[in-house]
């Protein structure tokens, strides 16, 4: 059996040995050349061509679609318009009510966007901190409960919007319930209040798990001796909660707001699933809007759209210089 | 066991040299209904009887042919042949079949009447042909105006007097909604012109929203804010997201539907014998009782590069023949002058509902105003039809007034129009 097993080994291991062997000169040619920052770029182009191809060279593209107009698809057949698309999104007479702005759809999906994130960022951090305090304590079923928590974040967005829209729907499964004790069904996503509950709500649902997973590894990492002092001077829960868990869960908790927050102003798939932006445009967000003017709607607009992503695209970059300020300065208390 | 090497050996090396000598042809296809099956057979029947040519059939999602076929299209590549419904707005992107067909003068006497559809203005080209024509018109559920105690309203009655009729039965039946239009600007354009909308300028540019328009707008939004409407379909979408009502019609949800033709077979297939079913026509306004004609073509994609293996394949789809089995197969309309004018089409559908159906959507395809004839071939018909339905459901939504909508709907089109010029 090991005899097989080295065999195996030797089969996987010699070619790459054979390659390191004929690459060897060369790379040791590099090194005497460029130095050990040679090396060190050589090893990460491969990953910063994914990168550029990927990432970087679509954003340039999109940049310059956002400076183009017209109805053709292709950047070459656009004609350069400068920041005209700029101008059309930000002209607006009063930014507060969206009808007096020329794009007001674009408006309308930044104020809901806006709203969406309040409500979902402040929900889902408070019940991700709630999950993760039980979930840390001694109790029955922990593993259980802490998979089953988990499990919604395994789950596909699309997935996720359907299995809700099948709960809320005209004959859907809280209907049903409504209806069966004595109560008249509601039409839950045409109502423009639920609807936007319910994206708050499904949203929450789908993604707490992955912040409650951090917020238990923060609390994971709090000394124990802490709480048995505290214990010993018989401090009040409430106040061990805001005196050591509190602070010491800071930088944790500054990581998922943050988090929260990008991933609110993301918000699409499971929302677009679940509402369709309806009704009228009580739940059409940023991403949405961009989908719907580059590429979904019969009133397609590919430049108007590659400008509204370039200005969130701005949003998500300041969000995450925050998420980044934050991290290192719990990293700096870390160390102190 | 040498021989047996050899023939193997000669076997491999003649089927690679047939796969070499075949042909590809892909055709990109999306499906209402059954349709998806049967062009499979008819396909599978060509290549047997010419195994120089290998049709490859992309059965894709509509929204793939909405979305990802125009930036194929754009780039220069994508499928060779296409099952399309935006038919003008793309046409520079169709090939010319005329110097290819074994017959152009079978394909200008029994699909010319609409190439004018899919080819650009003053073009004689023959870009493909519609594979069904379609009207828009409603539908009603017989059973529950019968179990009511309500009378189907006869011919000419008017928008007015079936949504009374309907909601009666609503009332009567405890049903959510007395009745459902498809979510889409099309499907009201019909019945705009019943009430005297017309949407083309003297200059051919879209013209302003008219008070035709205007007329069965706000009748629309009446409806809706008297819970005749169905709302699930209009006012919970944003934008111009498509939705249709027929699976509220086939669970009875609705005793009045809004559709069009290419329904007949999706609600056969649904329904089955749960209830008896009329197709009605469209309902008349104050200037007639117009629907919309319209459909889907198959055209040949001008960046193919087996411009005679595509014709070949045209050929055979578009042949007398064929295009009778595919329409008695599939419940579509014909859109072949020739077995149109020869009739005698045996449907192929136990459902007693379906034949009258058919014939009543042949009737009313009679009764279509010009200004509803004259969309399907004008550019700027998709841009208008978008603009109604993302303005229209806000208005439903209470986001806006009707005459906000008019004024968006306006600044929407000229957009648009402003884009492409």
């Amino acid at each position: 059996m090991a005899g097989i097993a080295t065999l195996l080994g030797r089969a996987v291991t010699s070619p790459l040995v054979l390659i390191a062997r004929v690459l060897d000169p060369v790379l040791r040619l590099w090194q005497r050349r460029t130095g050990t920052g040679g090396m060190i770029a050589l090893f990460l182009l491969p990953n910063m061509a994914v990168f550029g191809v990927f990432v970087i060279i679509p954003l340039i593209l999109n940049f310059a679609y956002s400076l183009t107009g017209g109805a053709e698809i292709l950047l070459g057949d656009r004609r350069y318009v400068g920041p005209e698309q700029y101008g059309r999104l930000l002209d607006c007479r009063n930014y507060l009510e969206p009808l007096s702005c020329r794009e007001d759809q674009f408006w309308t999906a930044v104020r809901n966007t806006t709203i969406f994130v309040t409500f979902q960022v402040s929900l889902m951090v408070t019940v991700s901190m709630i999950t993760a305090l039980i979930l840390n304590r001694n109790i029955a079923g922990r593993g259980f409960f802490r998979a089953v928590f988990f499990f919604p974040v395994l789950l596909s967005p699309v997935v996720v919007g359907l299995i809700w829209r099948w709960i809320l729907q005209r004959d859907g499964l809280l209907n049903l319930i409504v209806t069966t004790f004595g109560g008249n069904p509601v039409v839950w996503l045409n109502d423009r209040f639920y609807a936007f509950a319910a994206a708050v709500g499904v949203s929450t649902w789908a993604h707490m798990g992955f912040f409650t997973l951090i917020l238990l590894a923060g609390l994971q990492a709090i000394p124990k001796d802490l709480y048995e002092a505290a214990e010993m001077d018989a401090t009040p829960p409430a106040r061990v909660f805001w005196r050591i868990t509190l602070p010491l869960l800071g930088p944790n908790l500054a990581v998922v707001l943050v988090l929260a927050l990008i991933k609110g102003v993301q918000i699409f798939d499971e929302a677009y699933v679940l509402t369709g932006g309806g009704p009228g445009t009580a739940t059409m967000f940023m991403t949405q809007y961009i989908y719907e003017v580059g590429f979904a709607s019969i009133l397609r607009n590919p430049g108007l759209a590659a400008a509204a992503s370039i200005l969130m695209g701005a949003v998500l970059v300041v969000l995450t210089l925050v998420q980044l300020g934050l991290s290192k300065r719990a990293e700096r208390a870390r160390e102190r | 066991m040498k021989k047996i090497w050899m023939c193997a050996s000669v076997l491999a090396l003649v089927a690679g040299s047939a796969a070499a000598q075949q042909t590809q042809v892909r055709v990109m296809w999306y499906s209402d209904g059954v349709e998806g099956e049967v062009i499979a057979d008819l396909l599978s029947r060509f290549e047997a009887a010419n195994p120089d040519i290998d049709v490859v059939l992309d059965n894709v999602a509509y929204q793939v042919i909405q979305e990802q076929l125009p930036v194929q299209l754009a780039s220069g590549t994508g499928p060779d042949i296409a099952r399309v419904t935006n038919l003008k707005a793309q046409a520079e992107h169709w090939l010319d079949l005329r110097p290819y067909v074994a017959n152009a003068a079978y394909w200008d006497t029994n699909f010319g009447d609409r190439f004018d559809w899919m080819r650009p203005d003053g073009s004689d080209a023959i870009p493909g042909f519609m594979t069904q024509l379609t009207l828009v018109g409603g539908f009603a559920n017989a059973t529950l105006f019968e179990q009511a105690g309500v009378e189907l309203p006869g011919r000419g009655a008017t928008w007015d007097e079936w949504i009374e009729a309907s909601r009666q039965v609503m009332v009567s039946q405890g049903l959510p909604a007395a009745f459902a239009i498809d979510r889409s600007g099309h499907r009201i354009s019909g019945p705009n012109a019943s009430f005297g909308a017309n949407y083309i300028g003297e200059d051919g540019l879209p013209a302003p929203v008219d008070e035709g328009t205007m007329a069965f707008a706000s009748r629309l939004v009446d409806w809706t804010a008297q819970g005749l409407m169905l709302p699930d379909t209009w006012v919970s979408a944003a934008g111009t997201t498509y939705r249709a009502a027929a699976d509220d019609f086939a669970n009875a949800q609705i005793p009045f539907y809004y559709s069009g033709s290419w329904q007949v077979a999706n609600l056969s297939t649904k329904i089955g014998d749960a209830f008896d079913w009329v197709a009605i026509g469209s309902p008349c306004g104050t200037a007639g009782c117009s629907g919309l004609a319209g459909g889907a073509a198959l055209v040949a994609v001008r960046y193919t590069q087996h411009p005679e293996a595509v014709a070949r394949v045209m050929d055979y789809l578009a042949s007398e023949p064929v295009v009778r089995e595919f329409t008695e197969r599939t419940l579509f309309l014909p859109a072949h002058a020739g077995i149109v004018a020869a009739g005698g089409l045996n449907f192929q559908s136990a459902d007693p509902n379906v034949p009258p159906a058919l014939s009543r959507f042949v009737e009313a395809s009679g009764e279509t105003l010009p200004a509803a004839d004259a969309l399907p071939a004008w550019r700027w018909a998709n841009t208008y039809y978008g603009a109604l339905v993302t303005r229209i459901s806000q208005v439903m939504a209470g986001e806006i007034t009707l005459e906000q909508a008019r004024e968006l709907i306006d600044r929407d089109i000229a957009d648009q129009v402003a884009a492409a010029r």
